[in-house]
């Protein structure tokens, strides 16, 4: 279809079936092995409910789906509709707000009639999208009045969502948008600033705080002096984690998963689980899959022609990362409990479509070249 | 798309973004690291300690519940004790069958039904590892049963613990409130973590206003259990840190005399320490036995206390709200001198009915026949209402509300119990407001002796009293004067506090109430001269008899013929000595008549019992 695009400089085994289906090959495989390993660790987290990875394997077909489709769009097709896309999702976010099903306690779904959609899941393609689009639209690195405005395209629906209240998501689509901004160069004066602004914020807010929000502040820092309330999930996936040591009790043989009480131990805790029964040489083999996949989605985006696909690229490679690194940061007790998923192993639907739309987006930057406009 | 290019420096761009790329892969690089330290930590320095803690065996984190404070009163007599108790508890998880468990558990002890319904509701809302409770309270016999069969029943615990239990049974049970088993409206205002080793929670009075205080801090232990459950070893333990103890300002001897004083008379009586605004005395007539509540009162019982006539449920000290009657006399009597709108020696006369110019609704007086030419002592002293009439007229309702407001009428005292109610001192914006209708004269007249809109609660009545027998001096009633940390250690006063210091426009208009009110005890013609006969000390007081029933303008009030709950609420106001006031009492009798001859008595006999301590003996 792009034959009159495709560079003549390009040669013939450039045009392999990679490039045909408009996949990427090293992505594919990659994310296939971590979606097996994934499962292996749900069926043993789950208490060996084959119902539960049957379904867990038809989320993942559709997944993977969605990205085949998204990854057989053009670039320039995308950077074309992404004002519409990220328009569409603020405008449903804010309907989510004033007539939005309550759903565990927030409200994320918008229920179309024939369908449950979660608007938020757009704006995690939608943000880093929109924010590459009007950055490379000029001369990088953006100037001041610029970086305003790509900020306020970011705090807007950030802010949108945290409203929901799902921090998690908004914690995301936060650090894509920010990553968008770094990579198209994003002064490290104004970097400093930010860090020296939000250093100097903290303890004004303190200050003007109630003692019962300093202590939830407290409590959610360091969730181990409420043992009985927020930090019963850290102190018991220490001990899973701990008890693994280096190679683990073995697939099915994790006592604290089996036995004890780990609610979200096939959500947002599986990590350890994966720690307690193949120990530190099972979480080094799953960190060394996710490294492959940021490293390839990384080197993918420098490669890219033109500005826009290669910030939005190398957004969703970070991206991807902000999610393992906070998702493993809580389970080990480095970070407050923040719900997010561990990418491609927990169980769970819909963010894993999203998160495979956007590998699919990279697999079109890769496949989809263009002459060069020299 | 291609001039949208054009402008931009391909190459500058291009490895501007490289060295991005690169500088965000180390700061992954370094965050990993961070994560993979973590892990190395977790699973290789510190897999021991970890191994020991999931080996085989099982964490278990249990509440170490705190000891709930004790409450004395002045005098350190004990009002709300701990007793210890057992009580059953059942940890679903660790029971296969529970029905079946639960027939065979009935077949050893006592379990009604109340008992398993509520079981069932608590386990709904329990996580399947936390015991619940199913019995309160075993009877040593039942706790010996148990124990001989306790090994078949893995999972089935009897534990100690503390009950609360109040000795002095009903007496002041409307202070003291009481507790009861946490219920889910409990749980949702409460810390549920601190509370997740507690039982009971104070429902009313001072347990349910100083629950912060009397609850403490729970503590916690980690203990490692075997595959049944049981506890083999406790490893880290924190112990809770217990609620303070409370010492009220309530004498309760004064307490007491003051509730036999009721007999089975239905009212309240407040007394207080003028100069600190303690609380000395708290009774609301009838009262409950608080010791019913702490278990679960049975239906029964409580319908048969709720259904009562007399609702002995009804916190009257704070939630009744009556009109005051002649006992507003004496503040609208100041306010008149204060403002400059009488003085004390001007005469108006009464000929035992007002009426208003042009108008020909008659005022009547209470004594028919009229009390003649009064000045303001005669008009205290004899409670001449067309006296009254005459100055409210004069001052107007806008200066009656401004001079009144300031003494607490018509607002929260503000006493550490929780539930008051406000009364209501009423003005020409309350009126538009709550009425939608202008101010009328006539009810100027009637506020001016204390019916019409005018309520107030016992409590506040109290206080007005107390804040005119010291000059001015509002202090916020308080019944909690100290609390203690632990036993024998020292008391922490709680401290009094002003609320405000009322101007003085002229120190001799003060006498002069006060005189006026020591005449309606001491004088002559007062018309509560009989409690003043044989006193030992002087006492200053006003009588007040508030309508329940509004007769028509030509009907005669006869107690005889009125049905019981239509006669007039009795009230006396009163504090004493005259001079450097030890005590401010307010006492009303609902449906007691006039308040002569029934509140005055009641108030003489609190003066008496709590001045003659006093007395070198």
């Amino acid at each position: 279809m792009s034959t009159l695009l495709d560079s003549s400089r390009e040669d013939a085994s450039r045009r392999d079936w990679q490039h045909i289906l408009h996949l990427d090959a090293a992505l594919m495989f990659s994310l296939a092995a971590l979606s097996i390993l994934g499962l292996f660790v749900l069926y043993s987290s789950a208490g060996s409910d084959d119902q539960l990875v049957l379904r867990q394997c038809i989320r993942l077909g559709i997944a993977f789906g969605a990205m085949v489709i998204v990854a057989q769009l053009p670039t320039q097709w995308l950077e074309r509709w992404t004002p519409w896309l990220y328009g569409l999702g603020i405008t449903l976010l804010i309907a989510v707000l004033a007539v939005g099903d309550v759903g565990k306690g927030a409200q994320r779904w918008l229920d179309l009639g024939f369908v449950r959609f979660q608007p938020s899941e757009m704006m995690k393609l939608a943000v880093p999208m929109m924010v590459a689009w009007y950055l490379s639209d000029k001369r990088l690195p953006p100037s001041g009045s610029r970086l305003l405005i790509a900020g306020a395209l970011i705090v807007v629906p950030v802010l949108l969502i945290a409203r929901q209240p799902d921090l998690g998501t908004s914690l995301l689509i936060g650090s894509a948008g920010f990553f968008a901004l770094f990579l198209a160069g994003l002064s490290w004066k104004f970097l400093g600033g930010l860090a020296v602004l939000s250093g100097a914020g903290a303890p004004v807010l303190w200050h003007f705080m109630h003692d019962y929000q300093r202590q939830r502040v407290i409590t959610f820092l360091n969730p181990e002096q409420d043992p009985l309330g927020a930090g019963y999930h850290i102190i018991q996936s220490k001990i899973a984690i701990g008890s693994g040591g280096l190679f683990g009790k073995g697939w099915l043989n994790g006592t604290q998963a089996h036995l004890e009480f780990l609610p979200e131990r096939s959500t947002d805790f599986i990590f350890a689980v994966l720690g307690e029964e193949f120990g530190l040489f099972g979480i080094g083999v799953l960190l060394i899959m996710y490294s492959f996949i940021i490293i390839r989605s990384l080197y993918i985006a420098t490669q890219a022609q033109d500005t826009y696909s290669r910030i939005l690229g190398g957004s969703l490679a970070m991206t991807f990362f902000i999610y393992i690194i906070v998702n493993t940061g809580m389970v080990t007790g480095l970070l407050p409990v923040v719900g997010l998923p561990l990418p491609l192993v927990s169980y769970g639907g819909t963010s894993m479509v999203t998160l495979m739309a956007g590998f699919g987006i990279l697999m079109s930057i890769q496949t989809h070249r263009k002459l060069l406009p020299t | 798309m291609a001039s949208r290019v054009t402008i931009k420096d391909y190459l500058f761009e291009s490895r501007l973004f490289m060295q991005r790329s690169v500088q965000a892969l180390i700061f992954a690089a370094l965050l990993l690291s961070v994560l993979i330290g973590r892990l190395v930590h977790l699973q290789v320095v510190a897999h021991e300690h970890y191994i020991t803690l999931s080996d085989d065996n099982r964490i278990k984190i249990l509440p170490l519940p705190p000891n709930r404070g004790l409450v004395f009163d002045r005098n350190g007599v004990i009002l709300a004790d701990n007793l210890p108790s057992y009580r059953l508890e059942i940890t679903p998880e660790q029971i296969p069958d529970i029905e079946a468990t639960l027939d065979a558990l009935g077949e050893l002890l006592t379990i009604r039904d109340i008992d398993r319904k509520r079981f069932d509701k608590l386990r709904a809302r329990t996580p399947a590892f936390k015991p619940v409770p199913l019995r309160f309270h075993l009877s040593d016999d039942e706790v010996a049963r148990f124990a001989i069969d306790r090994h078949r029943y893995p999972g089935v615990d009897i534990v100690a613990g503390l009950s609360r239990h109040y000795p002095h049974g009903p007496l002041a049970a409307h202070a003291l409130g009481y507790v009861g088993r946490v219920d889910e409206r409990d749980l949702q205002r409460i810390d549920a973590s601190n509370y997740s080793g507690t039982t009971h929670i104070g429902k009313v009075g001072v347990e349910k206003t100083y629950e912060n205080v009397l609850h403490g801090n729970v503590g916690y232990r980690q203990v490692e259990t075997n595959a049944e459950g049981r506890v083999l070893r406790t490893l880290v333990r924190t112990p809770p840190s217990p609620g303070k103890n409370l010492y009220l300002t309530l004498d309760i001897e004064l307490q007491n005399a003051t509730e036999q004083a009721f007999g089975d008379r239905a009212g309240a009586a407040i007394a207080i320490e003028p100069i600190t605004g303690e609380v000395l005395a708290f009774v609301s007539k009838p009262t409950y036995d608080p010791n019913l509540f702490v278990n679960g009162i049975d239906t029964e019982t409580y319908n048969a206390l709720r259904d009562d006539d007399k609702q002995p449920l009804f916190n009257r000290a704070l939630r009744g709200q009556y009109p005051p009657g002649s006992t507003f006399k004496p503040f609208v009597a100041l306010g008149g001198l204060e403002q400059g709108i009488t003085s004390e020696h001007a005469h108006t006369y009464c000929p035992g009915y007002y009426q208003l110019p042009g108008k020909a609704r008659k005022y009547r007086d209470w004594k028919r026949s009229g009390h003649g030419s009064v000045d303001l002592n005669d008009a205290i002293a004899q409670s001449c209402d067309v006296y009254f009439y005459d100055l409210a007229l004069s001052m107007g309702i806008d200066r009656l509300h401004t001079f009144l407001s300031p003494f607490g009428f018509g607002e929260r005292t503000g006493i550490d119990i929780s539930g008051e109610l406000p009364g209501l001192m009423p003005s020409r914006e309350w009126k538009r407001g709550a009425r939608s209708q202008p101010w009328f004269p006539g009810e100027t007249l009637i506020t001016g002796i204390g019916q019409g809109f005018v309520l107030t609660t016992p409590i506040q009545l109290a206080s007005a009293t107390a804040t005119l027998s010291v000059y001015g001096q509002r202090m916020k009633p308080h019944i909690v004067a100290s609390t203690q940390i632990g036993d024998d250690i020292e008391l922490v006063p709680v401290g009094s506090e002003l609320i405000i210091d009322l101007p003085i426009e002229k120190r001799e208009n003060w006498d002069a109430v006060i005189h006026s009110m020591r005449e309606v005890v001491h004088g002559k013609r007062g018309t509560a001269r009989k409690i003043g006969l044989d006193s030992k000390f002087e006492i200053a007081g006003k009588t007040g008899t508030a309508q329940v029933f509004g007769l028509k303008q030509e009907e005669k009030y006869d107690a005889e013929k009125l049905e019981e709950k239509l006669r007039d609420h009795s009230l006396f106001v009163a504090f004493a000595p005259v001079v450097d006031p030890q005590i401010a009492v307010a006492v009303i009798v609902e449906n007691g008549g006039s308040g002569s001859a029934v509140a005055a008595p009641i108030a003489r006999q609190i003066l008496d019992n709590y001045l003659k301590k006093d007395e070198p003996s």
